[in-house]
């Protein structure tokens, strides 16, 4: 960014990480938090796969919250995404995104698979016939 | 050695592509020469090639669009001539030839003319409307406008070194695929749009980190010109859809290369994928182009009627609306795929609510003209011309949206007509008024209003003729894209559409007389005070053209209008003490640009050619100009106060002359 372009102290929507004024200590306990929690969720996923210590069909949706929850740490600790009003433009592109993901690709597989049932290949409509 | 190269590519045996290759090679060779012989290299060089300045970048991007928008014209001319005489009869061109023209003239347009051209005038604009001196990565900039002309280069070398593709615009698998199209067309195109698409990604997250980052003192989103909200939506929408296009051809291209099967018919590939991607790409891209051309409207429809625009914040949430839901219609361009009734009707459905904010912002135009004072300058024809052209166009399109009626009409000349005339409607008129009106901005005198408006009333009728008579071929059921035709009742159409596109080839030669009138008369049309139309925004607050620094102080904005409420207290503010002037850092220029893209450029011609080693050396070369820029030690000069100072007070005393004359003092 070219500094010449100015820093206007006044605007609430400053560059997340900018300006932050926090110890190196503080830093780098954020990351060390992050990490840990990081590994902990990802052992805690390959365990959970290969157990038969919980009820099986739960396993699934184990793994996908256990993701979820991978996302958040990624997110919080590594991007730093805050409720903090430095923060606005940060959340708001987050929801962007996950919103155009969640069109094209919802989207994708939904007129895919229509697509499928509606066109299937020759040798199957004789069969159906 | 050299891959694939070899005599055979270079098309002797066809005039045509071989003469027009030689015209511009000789013209391009002139050009260089004489920039040598007189000397003007270390300026071209050091003033424009390398230069970070968004303004210059921005002019760059426009001289590419025209450039483009002859090549791309000349492509229209060829078929338009065809189908008016390949009745019964193989008219001039061969199927295969006619066949890369319609392709080369869609990948043009729309990628080579439509986008550099608004991406150059919201480079141009949006930094001087929101009040800054240069776009947030300035570097960055110049690598995405190279980036662009690198592509467009690529797509003009396929004139005379191989083929282009014959697969349309879009390049449809199978017809894409290795099996139907071995030669290189389909890679020219492919590597011409994912290096040019580099670019277009790179200036989109520059143009929205600086709209979000880089505004002046109580610069609030609110206070915004229009034209920079649709910036922000268009390049969201960028940041967004164009990442869809590379991966999209991506696929494409490893189908091609590597053998694998993402687009094919065996091995469990998909062809309609392509497709369902490509829309999910290719819808937002039409909001990319014509939201730009929105806000441009809006600036010069308000600016002419001497009215603040009519309904601001209901257009920032039409805009808004907009850049979201053109993410929901993107089926609409295959209801005929057979995604069955439940799918074509939630997305016909998404299609028509679309209009509804469009709708929003054509009464907001009218309401902001109701009761104004209108000057009907060229921008302002251009705006007016935009409306009506651009509401049959909508209709159409909103008639196009019910899939029964789409079953009827996909793929046939009326489609052809409807895009032609939202695009050119919408796009190339919000270009053109654009160019008349930040022209004196740019270059410091205005353009001849005389030829402008023979430019206009040519182009506008041009466009009717031209275009009315493909919707009416369109109903008598011609299909697009055809090379020669048996059916009598299309023949008189089809003639009248040629002399529609001659007159609008009058059009264009106008808007090139009116550059070479206005050039040579420019003392007489010189814009001394840097406010030519009476304007609004902070833009017109600064000199034309506008110093390298635009602003000795950033604006202090109170309202929206922001230029216009200063306008109002402007002899207190001209007569005040002078103010303290302070150094000012701006950024170096820097040859990586440049130098990247020509990186590039060797590295995708010998892809498209198979020449490996030069592959290498052409990735090797554009990471290393990456990594050389990366390591940079200065990136700033400084301008000192009294330089700024000389310069700030010159303009202080032409708007203090201007003042007292009109005020009497």
């Amino acid at each position: 960014m070219s500094e010449s372009s100015g820093h206007f102290d006044e605007r609430a929507d400053i560059a997340p990480g900018a300006e932050e004024e926090h110890s190196l200590r503080a830093r780098v306990l954020g990351y060390v938090v992050g990490l840990v929690l990081a590994l902990l969720l990802t052992a805690t996923s390959f365990f959970i796969a290969g157990t038969d210590l919980v009820w099986q069909p739960s396993i699934p949706v184990a793994i996908v919250v256990l993701a979820i929850a991978q996302m958040g740490v990624h997110l919080v600790f590594f991007l730093h995404i805050t409720t903090g009003p430095d923060n606005t433009n940060n959340v708001l592109a987050l929801a962007f995104g996950l919103l155009i993901v969640f069109l094209v690709v919802g989207g994708s597989i939904w007129i895919m698979g229509h697509l499928n049932q509606n066109m299937p290949p020759m040798e199957q409509i004789m069969k159906m016939q | 050695m050299l891959g694939k190269l070899d005599w055979s590519a270079i098309p002797f045996g066809q005039p045509i592509p071989l003469v027009a290759g030689a015209v511009v090679l000789v013209a391009i060779l002139a050009v260089l020469a004489w920039v040598v012989i007189r000397g003007h290299l270390p300026y071209l060089w050091s003033e424009w090639i390398t230069s970070v300045d968004h303004k210059r970048i921005g002019v760059m991007y426009i001289l590419l669009a025209s450039v483009m928008l002859l090549r791309g014209g000349s492509d229209a001319i060829m078929m338009r001539i065809q189908q008016a005489i390949a009745y019964q009869s193989a008219g001039y061109l061969p199927p295969e030839h006619y066949n890369q023209i319609f392709s080369a003239h869609g990948t043009i347009m729309i990628f080579f003319v439509a986008m550099p051209f608004v991406i150059g005038l919201m480079n141009l604009v949006v930094p001087l409307q929101l009040g800054v001196r240069d776009v947030a990565f300035p570097t960055l900039n110049s690598v995405g406008f190279w980036l662009t002309a690198t592509g467009a280069l690529l797509v003009n070398l396929s004139l005379v070194i191989g083929e282009f593709a014959r697969t349309g615009w879009l390049a449809f698998p199978p017809l894409s695929g290795l099996t139907y199209s071995p030669g290189v067309g389909v890679d020219y195109y492919a590597w011409a749009l994912q290096i040019s698409g580099v670019g277009t990604l790179v200036a989109g997250i520059n143009l929205v980190t600086t709209v979000l980052k880089l505004r002046t003192k109580g610069m609030s989103y609110l206070r915004m010109p229009m034209f920079c909200w649709t910036t922000l939506a268009s390049n969201l929408l960028i940041v967004a859809a164009f990442p869809i296009l590379t991966a999209t051809l991506a696929m494409l291209l490893l189908d091609r290369y590597l053998g694998f099967h993402f687009f094919t018919n065996e091995a469990g590939g998909n062809v309609m994928m392509f497709m369902n991607l490509i829309w999910a790409w290719g819808h937002p891209e039409v909001y990319i182009l014509v939201l730009p051309a929105f806000g441009i409207y809006s600036e010069v429809v308000s600016t002419f009627s001497g009215k603040p625009l009519f309904g601001y914040r209901s257009m920032v949430l039409a805009t808004m609306a907009i850049c979201v839901v053109s993410f929901m219609v993107w089926l609409h361009h295959f209801f005929t795929m057979g995604a069955g009734p439940d799918v074509n009707a939630i997305f016909g459905i998404a299609s028509m609510i679309i209009a509804i904010p469009t709708g929003v912002k054509i009464y907001n135009w009218l309401f902001t003209m109701y009761g104004g004072r209108i000057r009907f300058a060229t921008p302002m024809l251009w705006s007016i011309g935009f409306m009506v052209t651009f509401i049959i166009g909508g209709l159409t399109g909103v008639l196009l949206a019910v899939p029964p009626a789409d079953f009827q009409l996909h793929n046939s000349m009326f489609l052809v007509a409807h895009f032609h005339n939202v695009i050119i409607g919408g796009v190339l008129f919000g270009a053109f008024a654009g160019f008349e009106y930040w022209f004196p901005k740019a270059f410091g005198f205005r353009l001849s209003e005389r030829w402008g408006k023979v430019a206009f009333w040519f182009t506008f009728t041009g466009f009717f003729v031209t275009f009315m008579p493909l919707y009416i071929v369109g109903m008598l059921g011609m299909t697009r894209r055809m090379q020669h035709y048996d059916v009598a009742a299309w023949r008189p159409w089809m003639i009248v559409a040629a002399f529609g596109m001659l007159l609008l080839c009058i059009g264009v030669i106008s808007q090139i007389v009116q550059l070479v009138v206005s050039i040579r008369n420019r003392e007489a049309l010189r814009d001394r005070t840097g406010d030519p139309w009476d304007g609004r925004s902070l833009e017109w607050a600064t000199s034309s053209p506008p110093p390298v620094f635009n602003f000795a102080f950033y604006p202090d904005v109170r309202g929206e209008d922001a230029y216009w409420a200063m306008k109002q207290h402007a002899k207190e503010q001209l007569e005040r003490r002078e103010p303290e002037y302070r150094d000012i850092e701006m950024p170096r220029n820097s040859p990586t640009g440049f130098i990247c893209a020509f990186f590039a450029t060797v590295m995708g011609f010998s892809l498209i050619w198979h020449i490996w080693w030069l592959v290498i050396v052409g990735g090797l070369g554009a990471f290393t100009t990456f990594v050389v820029f990366a390591w940079r030690d200065h990136d700033e000069y400084v301008i000192p106060a009294a330089e700024v100072a000389k310069i700030d007070r010159a303009n202080i005393e032409e708007r203090r002359n201007l003042v007292s004359m009109a005020g009497g003092v």
